[in-house]
């Protein structure tokens, strides 16, 4: 189909044994597609939990989805930060590169022009540490298979609304 | 007195009382036996006591549906968890509150495998509207509170309490429900946008061949909008169809009634839908029952669908109009602007729409061949309903043919005295709901409109009816098959009848007398009315045997796969229409 949208989704719920079950067992249950999900208690004292879920469908699927998961009784508010105006996305990756002589030189050359950091040394092995956008990860981890990458770990996308309002 | 200390049993008991629960449907065992000690000192509280945890379940459905309280159920961990389930998914489909209350091992046994130990949060978390794990007794009681107001609340729901052993035994503090404080993540939605009033009531006057479509919604939002809704109808004088869940939100013998629609929905509701230029839905969720092929569902009219659950919109169809609200706020709303706008209808078109609507009832769709030496099932049926016409009755149905043909024939007058699996389509819902219709309403005459097939998934209960002296009627209309089987079978699959006919049936006169119940049977059209007047004189619970035409079809029926102007009105009328399409097929 050629109307499949991807959004990117904020759903702030009540952070409380089983609730990430419930907003997988939604997804899982109703065949909607979650292409990443992050989930993280960002409000200790309201017990509040921030989970963003990249998903794609129709726009009937997408309204959908929104409706669904707000139906939940613990979710507090489900914002489509795709659909609600600009926002920041971003990703942290923890990339595993091994090998010595040119390639271990040329992989760090990449890693400073994509501002990676270096987290881990040995003399045979590095661990860089990259954020940004789902597209710049693709492309910086596309570029260090070929130098000698080992594994590969991402947090899936985080996002917020750019401007002063919530969420 | 809102503090006091207490254990865990006991403040599930005192939480029921508090929301005023008069009787519980459960089976005891080992993890709730803390609860069922404090059941037994006291006498507030009356337990019925099942065959099998399903059947709890389909009482305390019916007993909410016919009462429109919260019903209540209270069943042991695992295996007592487990057979509860598809009475929780019937009650989550269907829209009814329901509170479940199930044990659970002790909380340092959770993940252990323990004796009768299932993740029943986890088994339930789809099938109910919300569920919780109690794990610290002086949460209970705020638990208990909420899990009532969530069940009762926005679209109501069966909600589940697991409640480990432990918890029970504890001692802790006691929170009385006005304590509670309501939780910010759960906050329904019950007044409408005064906007979307206003794009509604200005389709509405422009309408000319416009249908009201109402469903369960009404009746859940209660008897005052089913009376809005009569209003609403009196006030525009457009035509009513209703779902299989909506029957009695509107009075059948009305003249702007059209019959049920849908699957097996009267040829003047479903050619209405399709014609209709404003469908005004009330309550009902474009269900793939009453759609058909969604391409081709009403493809030209406008529609306002107004429901409180923000989900059914645009699910299925794309709408024109959403209303999210109580339907008795919104019914209320769109009344009062009408009458602002000084609404009178386009009388011309309205005349040529009815006119075109007296038409297709001309074709009287559910007329069905007659016979004076083989029962037909419709005719019993309807001979059930011209006999107990006048007199307040509860029926319930179990799922198949018996219960398309129940919902054409019976005419309901009022809400709340219908009782059948919808959504789910749960065969051997209709004695075990019966139970809890007649628990409800101890003097009312309940009849089970059963199929020989579905009565035997809970006949257990005949035992319970039995213990506990409820008079409840079964009426069996026995064709030996799984009917609705049989008849896609005969349609769809070249009329191989592959399993569809129990050869053991077991002889339901003798069945009934070894409950302890009367029995009946009747094979001949002329005898009918007798044995249903014998079966109304009786005082305890009966099962009457019509054995019927085998043979039989329920018409009308719109093909799967197929549009609402592509029914098939009749045995005669099967060849005409060619075979059910491959997309059809697949469909269910």
């Amino acid at each position: 189909m050629s109307d499949i949208e991807r959004h990117t989704i904020a759903v702030l719920v009540d952070n409380e044994p089983g609730v990430l079950a419930r907003v997988i067992g939604l997804f899982s249950g109703r065949g909607y597609n979650i292409e990443s999900l992050t989930v993280a208690e960002v409000d200790r004292a309201n017990s509040l939990s921030r989970i963003t879920v990249v998903t794609s469908g129709t726009p009937m699927i997408i309204e959908q989805i929104k409706a669904q998961l707000l139906r939940l009784v613990p979710v507090r508010a489900v914002h489509d930060l795709t659909a609600e105006g600009p926002a920041v996305e971003r990703e942290l990756v923890l990339v595993k590169m091994s090998g010595t002589g040119d390639k271990r030189i040329e992989s760090l050359r990449l890693a400073d022009i994509f501002r990676a950091r270096v987290v881990d040394s040995t003399i045979e092995s590095f661990v860089f540490e990259i954020t940004g956008s789902t597209a710049k990860l693709d492309a910086f981890i596309n570029l260090m298979k070929p130098l000698g990458l080992v594994d590969v770990s991402r947090t899936g996308v985080v996002a917020i609304s750019r401007g002063g309002g919530k969420f | 007195m809102s503090t006091e200390q207490m254990n865990g049993a006991e403040m599930v008991i005192r939480a029921l009382g508090d929301q005023g629960v008069d009787v519980v449907f459960g089976y005891p065992g080992g993890a709730v036996l803390p609860i069922y000690d404090a059941l037994f000192m006291q006498n507030r509280l009356r337990h019925i006591l099942v065959r099998h945890e399903q059947g709890a379940v389909h009482a305390a459905e019916g007993y909410a549906r016919s009462t429109g309280k919260v019903g209540v159920v209270l069943v042991t961990s695992g295996p007592g968890a487990t057979n509860a389930v598809t009475g929780l998914t019937d009650a989550l489909m269907d829209s009814v509150p329901l509170v479940c209350l199930t044990g659970q091992v002790p909380t340092h046994l959770i993940g252990n495998d323990a004796f009768q130990e299932a993740d029943t949060t986890g088994i339930t978390r789809p099938c109910t509207k919300h569920n919780y794990l109690v794990k610290d007794v002086n949460d209970l009681a705020r638990v208990m509170h909420e899990a009532f107001y969530v069940a009762r609340t926005g679209r109501p729901g069966p909600v589940v309490v697991d409640l480990p052993k432990d918890v029970l035994f504890a001692t802790g503090t006691y929170r009385a429900p006005e304590t509670v404080e309501q939780r910010k993540s759960y906050r329904p939605q019950t007044e409408p946008d005064p906007a979307r009033i206003a794009e509604a009531v200005e389709l509405i006057l422009r309408a000319k061949k416009p249908l009201f479509y109402g469903g369960g919604g009404i009746i859940n939002s209660g008897p005052h909008a089913c009376k809005l809704f009569a209003e609403l109808i009196e006030l525009t004088g457009f035509p009513c169809t209703l779902t299989l869940m909506g029957l009695g939100a509107f009075p059948a013998s009305d003249k702007r009634f059209l019959g049920l629609v849908g699957m097996h929905g009267t040829y003047e509701s479903n050619l209405a839908m399709h014609d209709c230029d404003v469908m005004i839905n009330v309550g009902a969720r474009f269900d793939d029952r009453v759609t058909g092929k969604l391409a081709a569902f009403s493809p030209h009219s406008k529609k306002i669908h107004i429901d409180i659950d923000r989900s059914s919109v645009n699910k299925n169809v794309r709408v024109d109009v959403p209303v999210i609200g109580d339907a008795a706020k919104v019914l209320e709303a769109l009344i009062l602007a009408l009458k602002a706008r000084r609404f009178t209808a386009d009388q011309a078109a309205l005349g040529k729409w009815w006119r075109q609507i007296g038409e297709w009832r001309k074709r009287d769709s559910l007329h069905y061949e007659r016979s004076d030496k083989i029962i037909k099932p419709q005719y019993a049926i309807e001979r059930l309903y011209e006999l107990t016409k006048g007199r307040e009755i509860f029926i319930t149905t179990e799922v198949g043919q018996h219960q398309m043909w129940a919902a054409q024939l019976f005419k309901f007058e009022h809400p709340y005295h219908w009782m059948t699996s919808g959504g789910l389509g749960t065969m051997g819902y209709g004695l075990p709901a019966a139970i809890g219709v007649q628990v409800a309403h101890p003097d009312a005459l309940v009849v089970d409109i059963a199929g020989e097939a579905s009565i035997l998934m809970n006949i257990q209960e005949m035992s319970t009816a039995c213990q506990y002296r409820l008079p409840v009627k079964i009426f069996i209309i026995n064709n030996q098959y799984m009917g609705m089987v049989r008849q896609w079978q005969e349609l769809l699959h070249g009329g191989r009848y592959s399993e569809s006919y129990t050869a053991s049936l077991p002889d339901f006169v003798k069945l009934a007398e070894a409950f302890g119940a009367k029995g009946f049977r009747v094979g001949r059209p002329d005898e009918v009315d007798g044995v249903i007047k014998e079966m109304l004189a009786v005082q305890g619970p009966v099962i009457v045997d019509v054995v019927v035409d085998p043979a039989e079809n329920c018409f009308p029926m719109i093909p799967s796969g197929a549009a609402h102007n592509e029914m098939i009105l009749g045995p005669a009328d099967k060849k005409s229409s060619g075979p059910v399409s491959e997309e059809g097929m697949v469909l269910v």
